[in-house]
């Protein structure tokens, strides 16, 4: 019991302290996932659009396939991201296992098909009448798709938001790609899982306490943002 | 304005919609075209609207050119609406404005036109409203307002006041006969309410088994 409280207020003192190690692995945290999120959204939205809005063979089974890649376990995409990067793998020769660009690449493969399937369902639920709207008063094909994804507007902006909690608080993935070394690929969920099994607690506790933290905002961005959508739907 | 229709037809899995269907309207003023539910008035609209294309026959706009398929500049001087209007998610301001904004036209001519726009139809009031808290008889008259800030050459209204209270049928109609006096767009509309034809159409049509009749 001691233990813990001691735990406690050492891991707030860090906090409070404005400890550097702890800000250095924050800020790797939000730069790993923030750009994995960036990637995510570059492909994740078209790739949703054009499911949700064109017609093609094998559609269906695509948007199986996205949903069903949606579940994927980090430590499965860990694994086979550390094949193909390591020494011996097809892109061995990039030098790229063990650092951030690594734990990058195995997050926006968590993400694409979050934000992919996320968006799709936000661009199908667009009301019909949208279409024939933008399309009565003269859009061009590429004017009515802008005006169908601008019309899904909060259900994009929450699926990006979505992923964004799920990538930061996974350690599968950049735990066996990234392989938390110290000042150079620690995040905050590496941390916690090996300093814990260290024995180190304060600074596991602090991490902890600032990865519910984050994962409290993006619930409550989350919550905002699809309250604002359901106002104006109304 | 001149738009002359021949011989039209259309068929939706195998069952013939419009067949062989001629007429040429080149008058200015308002055509209401009436007929039972489901003999293909909307259809028709939609195909003169170049928003569907035919089986076959032809449509020949204004000057006689005949019709590419994805004419967009040609397509623009037509403007159809629709009986349930479909309202972006956003204010009355900016679902009045999307026309002219994909058009290009520079914000202080939009604001200009919209605000008149609205005007016309009685939400002048309204305009920083947001959209999907109308009623029905105003959402209505934001679908129209939303269409006539375009100054189409032909507005087609499909059953404009099918849905809708008397209250608000009354104003629409009188927003057709104040775009009549205007004289910018010619009007060709559907309903399926005879007297509401005779107090708004100049030219009274019928259409049967698939053809229009005078
Ligand atoms: N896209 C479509 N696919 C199949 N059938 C259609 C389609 N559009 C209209 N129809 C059919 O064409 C007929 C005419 O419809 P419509 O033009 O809407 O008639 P109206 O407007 O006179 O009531 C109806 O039987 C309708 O079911
Ligand atoms: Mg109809």
């Amino acid at each position: 019991m001691d233990s813990i409280t001691q735990g406690f207020i050492r891991a707030f003192e860090l906090i409070f302290h404005l400890n550097a190690e702890l800000f250095g692995i924050i800020l790797l945290s939000l730069k790993v996932s923030g750009l994995a999120l960036v990637i995510a959204t570059l492909a994740g939205l078209p790739l949703g659009a054009m499911l949700g809005l064109k017609r093609f063979p094998g559609r269906n089974l695509a948007i199986s396939a996205v949903n069903t890649l949606m579940g994927l376990p980090p430590v499965v995409v860990g694994l086979f991201v550390y094949l193909i990067l390591s020494r011996k793998g097809p892109l061995g020769f990039l030098g790229l296992l063990y650092s951030p660009t690594a734990m990058i690449i195995a997050q926006s493969i968590l993400a694409i098909p979050i934000v992919t399937a996320l968006c799709h369902s936000a661009i199908v639920n667009v009301d019909p009448l949208i279409r024939q709207a933008s399309r009565t008063l003269g859009a061009t094909q590429r004017q009515e798709t802008l005006a169908i994804i601008h019309e899904a507007r909060y259900g994009i902006i929450s699926a990006i938001v979505a992923a964004f909690g799920r990538v930061m608080a996974e350690v599968g993935s950049i735990l066996i790609v990234g392989g938390n070394i110290a000042g150079y690929t620690r995040v905050m969920t590496t941390t916690i899982a090996l300093e814990t099994d260290k024995g180190n607690f304060e600074l596991a506790l602090a991490l902890g306490i600032i990865l519910l933290l984050l994962s409290f905002i993006v619930n409550a961005v989350l919550h905002a943002i699809q309250r604002k959508g359901m106002v104006a739907t109304q | 304005m001149k738009l002359d229709v021949s011989h039209l037809t259309k068929t939706y899995d195998k069952k013939t919609i419009l067949n062989d269907c001629s007429y040429v309207f080149d008058k200015t003023g308002t055509y209401v075209l009436m007929g039972p539910n489901g003999c293909g008035k909307s259809t028709f609209l939609r195909i003169c609207a170049m928003l569907e294309r035919q089986d076959s026959g032809d449509i020949a706009y204004f000057d006689n050119s005949t019709v590419l398929a994805n004419d967009i500049t040609l397509k623009r001087r037509l403007t159809l609406v629709l009986p349930r209007t479909g309202v972006f998610n956003t204010t009355v301001f900016k679902n009045v404005a999307y026309g002219l904004k994909i058009r290009g036209l520079h914000h202080t001519v939009i604001e200009r036109k919209v605000n008149a726009a609205l005007d016309f139809v009685g939400l002048g009031p309204k305009t920083g409203q947001h959209a999907r808290t109308l009623s029905s008889g105003e959402t209505q008259r934001l679908g129209i307002a939303r269409a006539l800030v375009l100054e189409p050459e032909v507005l087609f209204l499909d059953e404009p006041t099918a849905s809708i209270d008397e209250e608000n049928t009354q104003i629409i109609e009188s927003i057709i006969g104040a775009m009549k006096k205007e004289g910018r767009s010619t009007i060709i509309m559907t309903t399926h309410d005879r007297e509401q034809a005779t107090r708004v159409g100049d030219f009274q049509l019928v259409m049967r088994n698939g053809r229009i009749e005078t």
